[in-house]
């Protein structure tokens, strides 16, 4: 039976003791209304029969939900097992790579066994046995399961139980599990790339990733073979990402704290309502957007007119893509900016102006100097929004691995090595692959240790003025 | 002591140079918020004239002479034997009908590449849709090849010496004749919203990847809304003060700020390698982009339920409400407009997201149209990013189209997402 039959089932057989639940309940409620007069009744503990019901269908539900996960994770490490020992057993040898037997055993076609050796149908027929015993299994151990619930529970109901409290519980602790998901995918997260960060630093030192100067991840199938140096090394990425990120700050910290002053102190209140919806559209447009003008249009222009100046300027430069990212970020940084300019007081605002400083002196001498440990919070997080920005570069930047910090040559960045050595079809254990993964935690951690400084100063700085 | 009037003359002076400062800085601003507002009006219009010609095909008509005996059918042949019959013979034949003077080996290679590789399939399903044209002679209007379309377009220069040029003179005086006969029209290209991708320019469409986007979009929100509901409830009415709830929040903030192509490590190794699910399909993609977007929506969903007056709260507890009941039946509809809004708001990120799908490998070439969300599949972002890096000319208008088509999804999104916060919005 198919996992979604199973749960289809289930739920069916939830409701159907929902319906019990609630009938039961409401039937003694009944007799009750008749026997005891009206005075009485209204003094008594009164709980809804329908939440007798929900109590009755969570107990045919979540134990049966439990024992259908667990046996999910475990039935094909047992099948697998069972297999091994009857391959054992019948003496069929597979000479150690057991995996890819065993794969090209399950990509067999059932309608099609013309052409395959004795052995591997005997092997064949047996997973097919197995599977079928573990789906059988799965489904009976479910459903026993279930029905014994269902009557355990529809018996233990009962008035006078806290059905209601029972109930609100569970619901709870559902609650509390949804919220707990955030956990889990950082946990995720960290695990998936730790471990295959692990096994690449097995090949290659941690040392020679960190501090090596050549990138060059092609790997050499062949001894002979010209330009498969196989090098990993990473400073010239991260050169390469910090100065793209450097041009995009240049060009969004000024514009956004600037544009966030002018709207808050100086535009009317009509430009202003205007203007702000009109600056969060940049931070709407998908950043594949983004890369397409940085590629198409912004990049041939800086080159032409760095041509027409007499500079030589890659088609590819780092100035491109960090322009454009730049831009990208403005309505991060002015946001931003414009929530921890607005936390000043207004009275440090005020005792400023009415010392006589113009507004331009209050802005520079008071407001910003007040707010700057926020400001300077909302820059480290627009810093990590531009590293770890992965389509303007992977569209505007090079691949070629330059060690340089000339904006006008091309560069690449952690995210553009990401995305090239992961799209397309590679086994997943080479070393290419992998280095993919030290990337990601390489950039997991920068950005995590940016977002939690940042969040701290802004924090602090908040609480300040509260 | 300081002679008030030194002082006086001092500050008047400089005053004038103070205010100069003041109107200097002032312009500063003003000029910050120009360059962004210049930037987008760029952006929007270097895309849009991009895009315009997308939306026009060019059509060659020619006419076609549906013999039955030389296609080997007739009227009452099954659908399997149409499907067999060669239908380029019928074209070229049409061509060399029109055309008689041509006969050296190359200049035919450039006749019969004047309408698209797609122009026999037209008139298969031409004929299969209709069967009484056969052993007619008729006129089809055919999708022309993308360099008549870039010529017609005058994306090529027609008075550009021949060397640099791309079509040639020979080709382009055929385009010239059957300009000259009124056989050449330009009409609205639904092709473009009718097809999957192609590799060839003049047939490529975005169905493929709206519907791609429409299945991922789909389990992103089946799967975020009712956990991030259900966690920004817990959070803000049921947790407790404690280290794990702290932790929890935390571990929210912080996923927020997260790349979003470490979503795609996470997919990758998780979801493809270990649980072994079909890769470039909208499922993992739904899940991943859920994963992503799931902190965007608890932190929205959390402020429209903090929005909620403590008052509604009280009043139902003081009525004899559970706090369960409290927050199911009074908080929780309160607050389900602005919860609403921000899974919009969500959603519009997530549909506008490149990166982690990538690394999932929705990247692949896929013509068919997905029928499922197990099926491979493409979302419109990815199309934009394989289109971009396509070496024909004719996929530059088609990628501006296809943003369009996007940036067109996501101002109706955000829209929706305004006009619900202005339609419930309430002032407790």
């Amino acid at each position: 039976m198919t996992i979604s039959a199973i749960l289809f089932l289930l739920v069916l057989l939830s409701a159907f003791s929902y319906f019990m639940g609630r009938q039961k309940i409401h039937a003694v409620y009944q007799q009750q209304r008749q026997n005891v007069d009206t005075n009485v009744r209204s003094k008594a503990k009164f709980t809804l029969p329908k939440y007798f019901g929900y109590v009755a269908a969570l107990w045919s539900l979540v134990p049966a939900l439990i024992v259908l996960l667990v046996i999910e994770i475990i039935d094909e490490p047992i099948v697998t097992n069972q297999l091994t020992s009857y391959m054992v057993q019948s003496n069929i040898n597979v000479e150690n790579n057991f995996d890819l037997y065993l794969n090209e055993i399950q990509n067999l076609d059932a309608n099609n066994l013309a052409d395959v050796e004795p052995a591997k149908i005997k092997v064949f027929e047996k997973l097919n046995h197995l599977n079928k015993i573990a789906s059988t299994a799965k489904s009976v151990i479910v459903f026993a399961l279930a029905i014994l619930m269902t009557i355990f529970g529809l018996k233990k109901i009962a008035v006078g139980i806290p059905a209601r409290q029972y109930f609100e519980k569970a619901i709870e602790i559902i609650l509390l599990l949804a919220a707990s998901i955030a956990v889990l995918t950082t946990v995720g997260i960290v695990l998936s790339v730790l471990f295959e960060s692990i096994r690449f630093f097995g090949e290659i030192p941690v040392v020679d990733f960190m501090f090596g100067t050549q990138w060059s991840p092609q790997t050499a199938i062949r001894a002979d073979q010209v330009g498969s140096s196989a090098a990993f090394g990473a400073v010239p990425l991260f050169i390469g990402t910090m100065l793209i990120s450097f041009v995009a700050l240049l060009v969004a910290v000024p514009l956004g704290l600037m544009s966030a002053i002018f709207l808050s102190e100086y535009a009317s209140r009509g430009f202003r309502s205007f203007a702000k919806p009109v600056l969060e559209i940049l931070a709407g447009i998908p950043t594949v957007v983004y890369g397409f003008f940085a590629a198409l249009t912004v990049a041939p222009f800086i080159r032409d007119l760095g041509q027409s100046i007499g500079l030589s300027v890659a088609s590819e430069s780092a100035l491109a893509a960090g322009l454009v990212m730049g831009i990208m970020i403005i309505p991060f940084v002015s946001s931003l900016a414009d929530d921890v300019i607005s936390a000043v007081p207004q009275a440090m605002r005020e005792g400023s102006l009415g010392l006589g400083a113009t507004k331009s002196e209050t802005i520079v001498k008071v407001l910003i100097p007040a707010a700057l440990p926020g400001i300077v919070g909302g820059v480290l997080l627009a810093a990590s929004r531009a590293i770890g920005e992965t389509m303007i570069v992977v569209m505007a930047a090079g691949l070629a691995a330059n060690l340089t910090v000339n904006p006008l040559n091309a560069v690449t960045t952690v995210t553009v090595q990401i995305v090239t050595l992961l799209t397309g079809d590679q086994e997943f254990d080479s070393a290419k692959t992998l280095a993919a993964f030290a990337l990601g935690l390489m950039l997991f951690l920068t950005t995590l240790v940016l977002n939690i400084i940042a969040l701290h100063v802004v924090r602090k700085y908040r609480e300040q003025y509260d | 002591m300081i002679d008030k009037n030194t002082m006086t003359v001092k500050v008047e002076k400089s005053l004038k140079k103070r205010y100069l400062k003041e109107k200097i800085f002032k312009s500063m601003g003003f000029i910050s918020v120009a360059v962004a507002f210049l930037f987008l009006l760029m952006l929007i219009s270097d895309i849009t004239i991009k895009a315009l010609p997308a939306f026009v095909q060019t059509q060659i008509i020619l006419q076609v002479d549906l013999n039955e005996q030389d296609l080997g059918i007739t009227q009452q042949s099954s659908v399997d034997e149409i499907r067999q019959v060669d239908f380029r013979r019928v074209i070229r034949a049409a061509l060399k009908k029109q055309f008689p003077q041509v006969k050296k080996r190359k200049q035919k290679k450039d006749l019969y590449s004047l309408v698209s590789v797609g122009a026999e399939y037209q008139l298969r399903d031409l004929v299969l849709e209709n069967r009484e044209i056969l052993g007619t002679t008729l006129n089809v209007t055919f999708i022309a090849d993308d360099d008549v379309d870039a010529l017609i377009k005058g994306a090529i220069d027609r008075n550009d010496e021949e060397s640099g040029r791309r079509v040639k003179d020979f080709k382009l005086n055929l385009i010239e004749t059957l300009e000259k006969h009124g056989q050449i029209e330009k009409n609205f290209n639904w092709q473009f919203f009718s097809s999957g991708d192609s590799r060839e320019p003049e047939l490529a469409g975005i169905k493929g990847a709206v519907l791609g986007s429409l299945y991922t979009l789909l389990v992103t929100l089946l799967m975020t809304f009712p956990v991030a509901v259900s966690a920004a409830i817990y959070l803000e009415e049921f947790a407790p003060k404690n280290r794990m709830v702290d932790f929890i929040e935390i571990n929210i903030n912080n996923l927020a700020a997260v790349p979003s192509i470490v979503f795609g490590l996470l997919g990758l190794a998780v979801f493809i390698n270990f649980f072994e699910l079909p890769r470039s399909a909208p499922i993992v993609g739904g899940i991943v982009l859920s994963l992503m977007t799931l902190p965007t929506i608890i932190i929205a969903s959390r402020s429209a339920i903090k929005a909620v007056p403590p008052s509604l709260r009280e009043a139902a507890l003081g009525l004899g409400a559970s706090k369960m009941q409290t927050v199911f039946h009074h908080v929780f509809p309160a607050a389900l407009p602005g919860i609403l809004t921000g899974t919009i708001i969500g959603m519009a990120q997530a549909l506008g997201e490149t990166a982690p799908l990538l690394m999932i490998g929705m990247v692949a070439f896929i013509v068919d149209i997905p029928q499922s969300v197990t099926d491979p599949a493409t979302v419109l972002p990815i199309q934009v990013y394989l289109w971009a890096d396509s070496p024909e000319r004719g996929f530059l208008e088609k990628t501006s189209a296809a943003i369009l088509v996007l940036i067109a999804f996501l101002i109706t999104m955000n829209a929706i997402a305004i006009y619900l916060r202005k339609k419930f919005e309430k002032k407790w």
